[in-house]
């Protein structure tokens, strides 16, 4: 006869209110899981759509997601030459503040919805550019939607993020982009939606966003700078080339640095989003800690509630694994429903939140795991509440 | 009447220390045999409750000898290891709000005081039901402890403290929720299980109404035994 289920089931009302409760609280922890986990992989998005095992940048640089990055645009072939180079291609990587200008047909109407349904013209819309040459590493990952560029000027593959339609029209910079095609989960470690664009537009925005200080210069007759620059060269090695071997050899050429693919996701977690990483887990870590102590106390009430029927059980000869039993299995199914309902709610309302929840199998059982030693640990408060009371309550004595 | 199955000699017990000390119980020596329904009374702070505690085993005297059903259970400490295996299986307990479990309907309360003891779960309901007959509250068999009247649970009561056929019952204020017709019901109940079963049955009341029901009524005073006095209860 199991005494925990049959309490439950008498004050099913309680037990599942007291589980809704909990399941929000877990439910945030939760999601701040997969928040932490979607900042790590939204920060390796980038670096691994463009599929790049070497980044040749600016010397005395850890590239251009750490810091500024600028290196003359013949890099390219110097680093193409290299033995044990397949393919290298450069890139230019720019935050920029876009406008939504429709659709060619829609602007002239007046009028543009977006993929929801929502009015979108006029609307700003922040986008991580990223400039490459056709047929060259940098390019975007399979398109989902359109088709993948072509290699015409003012063409633009964007991340669906964006929620724009393939079609859609977007200034930068004074200049119109069309949308060809669309790409999923390939966002910038701030979140933002990638867009890549022709290297020469790129490189066009970036001479046309240049600071005014610049131009002030140029008008005083001072030396044009030239647009011939990119952030990075990326390349492709031969299977048998060594990775680690080729960087030693760019390191030493002058202006330049180099960084394997793992040394740019290690950039890229351990400084470029370690803050916003570390805020998260700290926040996820105090979470679980408040869960732990409001299990604890509602099983600590619980257990105090039933304090007569206790003490009845010890007076007419329980054993204390049964009280045991009682108490922890009911702090255990209390964390078991709760967790799973925080689990339904999460994955059901993950695509509401703005930046991305990343939950998998490995991450919920994680959790899983973590909520299930909270909850055993947190009923021994009420164990010992309970092993301490004197059956003689019972008689009332 | 048998044997005596409750025997206690020159029990005391204290509490506190140097002048704070309260000594609850001196010198108790009581006897209830199999069959017989003594009764417990006395003032408050007479030790009623500390004897009851004593026999039940939840409260250590300080001196004196306990037997129960037989066997010394302390005389200068606890000579049995296992004292909740000794209450499942030779006490069973009478409250005087029935104090049963109210998530588990009447057949359930008793089998659980069987299951407890090792019956296995089917056989315990089975016999739960026969008791929970032979005590006439069979239909309330499966009605949850707050749907049953204050009679029909302390009828359901009196099934779960005979569950293990257990040698003493200690009832505390058994009819003190009752109105009087119930009372008289409910003790008549523990004459006849008393009868029935030979069980040492040890109530403790403040109930005047059914003072006329018990074989003995032991008087408690200052922790002392002021009077043990047979009574005329009727056979």
């Amino acid at each position: 006869m199991n005494l925990a289920l049959r309490d439950i089931r008498h004050k099913l009302g309680r037990f599942l209110l007291t589980c809704a409760g909990l399941a929000l609280l877990l439910g945030v922890a939760l999601a701040m899981v997969g928040i932490y986990r979607g900042v790590v992989e939204e920060a390796l998005a980038l670096s691994r759509a463009l599929r790049a095992e070497l980044w040749v940048v600016e010397g005395g640089t850890r590239g251009p997601f750490a810091e500024a990055s600028r290196i003359p645009g013949d890099t390219r072939e110097a680093v193409a030459r290299l033995a044990g180079v397949r393919e290298a291609g450069s890139v230019t990587f720019q935050t920029v503040e876009a406008r939504v200008a429709g659709t060619a047909a829609a602007s002239a109407a007046g009028a543009f919805r977006d993929e929801t349904g929502r009015e979108r013209i006029g609307a700003s819309l922040r986008l991580q550019l990223v400039g490459f040459e056709l047929d060259r590493p940098g390019g975007p990952p399979a398109t989902v939607a359109g088709r993948p560029p072509g290699g015409a000027r003012r063409e633009m593959v964007l991340d669906r993020s964006a929620r724009l339609p393939v079609g859609a029209v977007v200034e930068i910079a004074g200049l119109r982009f069309t949308v060809v095609g669309l790409t999923a989960r390939t966002v910038s470690s701030g979140g933002d939606p990638l867009a890549w664009i022709a290297l020469r537009d790129a490189q066009e925005i970036q001479f046309r966003l240049n600071p005014p200080a610049a131009r002030r210069a140029q008008a005083a007759g001072g030396a044009a700078p030239s647009q011939d620059t990119v952030n990075a060269v990326i390349a492709r090695l031969d299977p048998a080339a060594d990775a680690a071997r080729l960087a030693e050899e760019l390191r030493r050429w002058k202006h330049l640095a180099a960084l394997t693919a793992a040394e740019q996701e290690e950039v890229l977690t351990r400084s470029v989003v370690e803050r916003a990483r570390r805020q998260l887990g700290l926040f996820t870590v105090v979470l679980l800690l408040v869960s732990g102590v409001i299990v604890a106390l509602i099983v600590y009430m619980l257990t105090m509630d039933k304090l007569r029927e206790i003490a009845t059980l010890k007076l007419i000869g329980a054993p204390d694994r049964t009280i045991v039993a009682l108490v922890m299995q009911q702090a255990l199914l209390m964390g078991a429903a709760s967790f799973a309902l925080a689990t339904a709610l999460v994955l059901s309302g993950k695509d509401a939140f703005p930046r991305r929840v990343a939950l998998g199998p490995e991450e919920v059982a994680g959790v899983g795991l973590v909520v299930f030693a909270i909850c055993l640990l947190a009923s021994l408060l009420g164990v010992r509440a309970a092993l301490r009371i004197d059956p003689a309550k019972a008689l009332g004595g | 009447m048998s044997a005596p199955l409750v025997e206690l000699a020159g029990i005391a017990k204290g509490f506190g220390q140097g002048e704070a000390r309260v000594q609850a119980l001196t010198d108790i020596h009581l006897s209830v045999s199999g069959g017989e329904v003594v009764g417990l009374r006395g003032p408050s702070g007479s030790g009623k409750s500390t004897l009851l505690n004593v026999i039940a085993c939840i409260l250590e005297p300080d001196a004196g000898v306990m037997r129960l059903a037989g066997e010394t259970v302390w005389e200068g400490g606890w000579r049995i290891k296992d004292l909740r295996a000794l209450r499942r299986t030779r006490i069973g307990f009478i409250f005087q709000f029935h104090n049963l479990l109210p998530f588990l309907d009447a057949t359930d309360n008793v089998a659980l005081a069987m299951t407890l003891a090792g019956t296995p779960l089917a056989e315990a309901r089975r016999r739960a039901r026969a008791l929970l007959d032979h005590l006439d509250v069979g239909r309330r068999a499966h009605a949850m402890p707050a749907k049953l009247s204050g009679g029909e649970a302390q009828r359901v009561a009196i099934a779960r403290a005979l569950a293990n056929r257990p040698a003493i019952i200690l009832a505390d204020e058994p009819t003190a929720a009752l109105d009087s017709e119930r009372a008289r019901v409910v003790m008549a109940l523990l004459r006849q299980v008393a009868r029935e079963q030979g069980v040492a049955v040890l109530v403790v009341t403040h109930d005047e109404k059914i003072f006329d029901r018990f074989d003995r009524m032991v008087s408690l005073r200052d922790g002392r035994i002021e009077a043990d006095q047979r009574t005329c209860a009727p056979a």
